[in-house]
């Protein structure tokens, strides 16, 4: 059974999409309960996999028993488990979090929305535990496909917005496909292991550059890198809460893994770091990504947008990580894809909580949303103390490897720029709470209104809100062993103090 | 010069295909038609299947079955030699397979979405959405 944990991780959501969108012509009630079963199933085997990679380091597995590089082979090392887990947990939590919001948002295409968002998660494991490269391509667009779906179902500009994803998405995917094409071109193979081991002779080809190149502006497109960010923001506020609170955290983080598989894997650090010299550019690039994300954020006028650029920033956070071409940069940014998901997660469900019962996510209906909603703000604030980077939650903690990283790498700019995101973070985050805590006022005064009575969202949506908010401290306080166990192993030697 | 024209004669594959998807992202950049610019993105994906049709085909080279494979002669055959040099390469057209049921699905729905953009808004110009947008 445990040997058959990356193909079960993928099939049996795969196959309960397809029972999900039969039974749900049927009985609507059914779409849950199966998908929360399917999500189990993906988490139990994700968690199986991280626990049994510490033992044996990296696992191969060979779809249909053809062996690699001619068969589609599965490979789960520290790093893909690692992404696994936070996906699977993340999609679970939201799946139970978001059951109410779905029925009150969308009730009769209750069928649909369970099929799409199992699919998605479908892709979104498929995509992190393969390990071909085009393989990664069909999984990259039943993923964004799905995701295009899911995104249109909201109200007002949806529509629009997600057909604006669907042009830059399409792009990105074709970028990326057409840099798989130059690889196989001059290695003949689609094996990403195989791949790396062919690579090293071709370095100097024009080819492998273009290749590179062209794969990583593909991925760069589909992760809202800054000057490519144009589809994120009114994507992901427009989008019904269920899905933004479940596409903000993952999307972009499986992207920033697919960039980091294909730095680390496929092409190895000598060429990015040696023979490329990209990696100061890069870091610049993430310096404009990660000031004009905080810059922008400051003038969103309502929280869904607010966050979306905060996303954008964080982007540029991992991407700047990544490429400072030093352990404790890289570090960071794998610790960052773990921990943004998760604090993600945590501000974008307490957003959903507040659309429950508000029904808006504009500033104004934040007033006294601290006596209305006592819950779902503590799980707001936890999430912004993260997001701010206030020890002890995890933040933090990813925030103190990249800015060493920054340091040690002498790309003070990019120190500068993560402190400057930090503050403006805080004071982003800051309104929300005053206006949240101390109006109204002057309004209503004197009328002898009636105090604000506390109606909290239903009990499904506050406890995964706030398990995911103590999850953001228990992380912050693990994180030594996070990174002793799980993220030293999968930096190669060849990267550098 | 001569060098300009065979490097032109050799590679005109490539050369189809860039070209082919710069069409397509300039439909996608420069028209304002929802629809225009959903055939420029299909556009762009066809011209990335060609690229790889092309780089699977060989000159003087037949299609990937074994000759003689089967039948009376199959014993004396399969003793020899197969030399691969005379079938083209199977491989990019089978992915090509799977990348336009991809850009099928893309295409479906995307005009999907324009559908239900028209239904909202009863015009597929953009800049006519824009205006509508701004007014609210």
């Amino acid at each position: 059974m445990s040997q058959h944990y990356p193909a079960l991780l993928v099939v049996i959501p795969l196959l309960s999409a397809l029972l999900i969108s039969i039974v749900g012509w049927l009985n609507k009630r059914l779409c849950f309960p199966i998908a929360v079963a399917a999500l189990s199933v993906s988490t139990y085997s994700s968690v199986g996999l991280l626990l049994k990679v510490l033992d044996e380091k990296v696992i191969h597995y060979h779809l249909g028993g053809w062996a690699p590089p001619w068969g589609i082979a599965y490979r789960v090392d520290h790093l893909s488990a690692l992404v696994l887990v936070v996906v699977s947990v993340v999609a679970l939590l939201n799946l139970i979090a978001t059951q109410k919001s779905v029925e009150q948002e969308f009730p009769e295409k209750i069928g649909a929305f369970y099929t799409l968002y199992v699919l998605f998660i479908t892709g979104l494991l498929g995509i992190v535990v393969t390990g071909d490269a085009f393989n990664l391509y069909v999984l990259l667009e039943i993923t964004s496909l799905t995701g295009y779906g899911l995104i249109a179902m909201g109200e007002d500009r949806a529509p629009l917005s997600s057909l604006n994803y669907v042009y830059m998405g399409t792009i990105g995917a074709c970028f990326y496909l057409l840099g798989i094409g130059y690889l196989y071109i001059s290695t003949g193979s689609l094996n990403m292991a195989d791949i790396s081991s062919i690579l090293p002779d071709l370095y100097d080809s024009k080819v492998v550059l273009a290749a590179f190149v062209i794969c990583m502006v593909g991925v760069c497109l589909k992760m809202a890198f800054f000057p490519l960010h144009g589809w994120l923001p009114n994507a992901y506020t427009y989008a019904p809460s269920a899905v933004s609170s479940l596409v903000a955290p993952l999307m972009t983080k499986v992207m920033i893994y697919v960039m980091i598989r294909l730095m680390l894997t496929v092409f190895t650090p000598e060429f990015i770091f040696s023979k490329l010299a990209l990696s100061n550019s890069v870091v610049w690039l993430a310096v404009i990504a990660i000031s004009m994300g905080a810059v922008l954020a400051l003038g969103a006028r309502n929280m869904k947008k607010m966050l979306s650029y905060v996303i954008i920033a964080e982007v540029g956070y991992m991407v700047g990580g990544a490429w400072l071409g030093n352990r404790a940069g890289m570090t960071g940014a794998v610790l960052h894809i773990a921990n943004d998901a998760l604090m993600t997660l945590c501000v974008f469900l307490a957003v959903g909580n507040i659309v429950y019962r508000a029904k808006g996510y504009a500033f104004e209906d934040l007033k006294g949303m601290f006596r209305k909603m006592p819950y779902t703000m503590t799980g707001l604030v936890a999430g912004a103390l993260s997001i701010i980077g206030v020890p002890p939650t995890c933040g933090f903690f990813s925030k103190w490897y990249l800015i060493s990283g920054g340091i040690q790498a002498g790309q003070y700019a990019f120190v500068a720029a993560l402190v400057f995101s930090s503050l403006i973070n805080a004071v982003l985050f800051f309104r929300i709470i005053e206006i949240g805590y101390y109006e109204p006022f002057g309004a209503d005064h004197g009328h002898g209104s009636s105090p604000i009575r506390m109606a909290e969202a239903p009990l499904t949506m506050v406890v995964p809100l706030l398990i995911v908010a103590g999850g953001l401290v228990v992380m912050g306080v693990y994180t030594g062993d996070i990174v002793t166990n799980i993220i030293e192993p999968i930096i190669p030697l060849a990267i550098g103090n | 010069m001569s060098d300009l024209i065979s490097s032109i004669v050799d590679n005109y594959n490539y050369l189809i295909y860039v070209t082919l998807m710069m069409i397509g992202l300039y439909a996608m950049i420069a028209k304002k038609n929802l629809v225009k610019k959903i055939v420029g993105m299909n556009i762009f994906q066809t011209a990335i299947i060609l690229f790889y049709v092309s780089i699977g085909a060989k000159k003087d080279a037949t299609i990937p079955i074994i000759q003689h494979g089967h039948g009376q002669g199959a014993h004396e055959i399969t003793s020899s030699v197969i030399e691969a040099v005379e079938y083209i390469n199977p491989l990019p057209h089978v992915l090509m397979l799977t990348a336009i049921v991809v850009s099928v699905a893309t295409l479906g729905v995307a005009l999907a979405l324009a559908i239900k953009i028209y239904n909202q808004y009863e015009t597929l110009e953009e800049d006519e959405i824009l205006a509508q947008i701004r007014e609210k």
